[in-house]
């Protein structure tokens, strides 16, 4: 049942992620492109997704527990501090430079063609990378 | 030049945010691809289990609607190899210590209304539109 609910959850995301556009690196980067081309249909992904997730969430997290898991496992409210601002940084860099984000990249490789695999095991390298400069007490990232 | 799909876009959106709410309702988990890609592959704390399941998930999508349905998913890559395959070690940096991404910050930290995830999602959309910007007009690239 949990792999079942994961995989379904899975295909759900990846069709939405398909569906909306955000699979294509030249679409999402249009968004961004607001001086050309500019395409603003991620910003209506965005407003359907926060829509969804933030009516689901209040119904869900009002529950004592998931379904088929102990608890919530939420992230921590922490500071906003170096670390984060740091990285956000980082991101935004190097989304504008490949087009892909990682929820992007994943359904793309369903498509079969070189770059979204190419962009994956890069990125995959730079996880590995600061995990090792940059460890956290928490270990992975998470959210 | 991409077209502008509000209506495509806004359903997709909804089924992001339906898919992030089925993992919380049952596994009570953040659909954050970063973290679950990380957590899945490289590992982590916590059951690897749930994590592989949706990524396959997330890849059988597109594939099937192509492979099995025939549809047509518009897809173009404009970034040069070098920028494509820098860009994605400096994501992977970024989204580790940044703790996540437009999936994990940007859909579920803000809808819970996270002050972390809404600072890192203005710095990160900030961020990626000032890059571009000087990639694609000053640079003259991508």
């Amino acid at each position: 049942m949990r792999l079942v609910s994961a995989i379904l959850a899975g295909l759900i995301f990846g069709a939405g992620i398909a569906i909306s556009g955000m699979i294509n690196p030249a679409k999402v980067l249009n968004f961004f492109d607001i001086a050309g081309h500019w395409d603003p249909s991620l910003g209506f992904v965005m407003a359907g997704a926060l829509a969804v997730t933030a009516l689901g969430y209040r119904l869900v997290l009002a529950r004592p527990a998931p379904l088929l898991a102990k608890r919530f496992d939420l992230p921590a409210r922490g500071a906003i501090d170096a670390r984060l601002i740091a990285g956000a940084v980082l991101f935004g860099a190097g989304w504008a430079m490949a087009g892909f984000c990682p929820g992007g990249s994943i359904p793309a490789i369903g498509l079969l063609r070189a770059e979204p695999a190419v962009f994956v095991i890069s990125m995959l390298a730079g996880m590995a990378l600061a995990r090792r400069i940059a460890p956290t007490a928490q270990g992975a990232a998470r959210a | 030049m991409t077209e502008f799909t509000p209506f495509q876009s806004l359903l997709g959106g909804a089924l992001i945010g339906l898919a992030a709410v089925l993992l919380m309702l049952v596994h009570g988990r953040v659909a954050g691809l970063s973290g679950i890609v990380s957590g899945a592959i490289l590992g982590g704390r916590g059951a690897r289990g749930w994590q592989i399941a949706f990524l396959s998930g997330a890849v059988a999508a597109p594939l099937i609607a192509a492979q099995l349905f025939g549809a047509t998913i518009a897809f173009d890559s404009p970034a040069p190899l070098p920028l494509l395959v820098a860009g994605g070690v400096l994501v992977g940096i970024g989204v580790t210590i940044g703790n996540g991404c437009s999936s994990g910050h940007g859909v579920c930290g803000m809808a819970r209304l996270s002050r972390r995830s809404i600072a890192a999602t203005l710095i990160f959309m900030a961020s990626t539109g000032l890059t571009l910007f000087v990639i694609r007009h000053i640079w003259g690239l991508a």
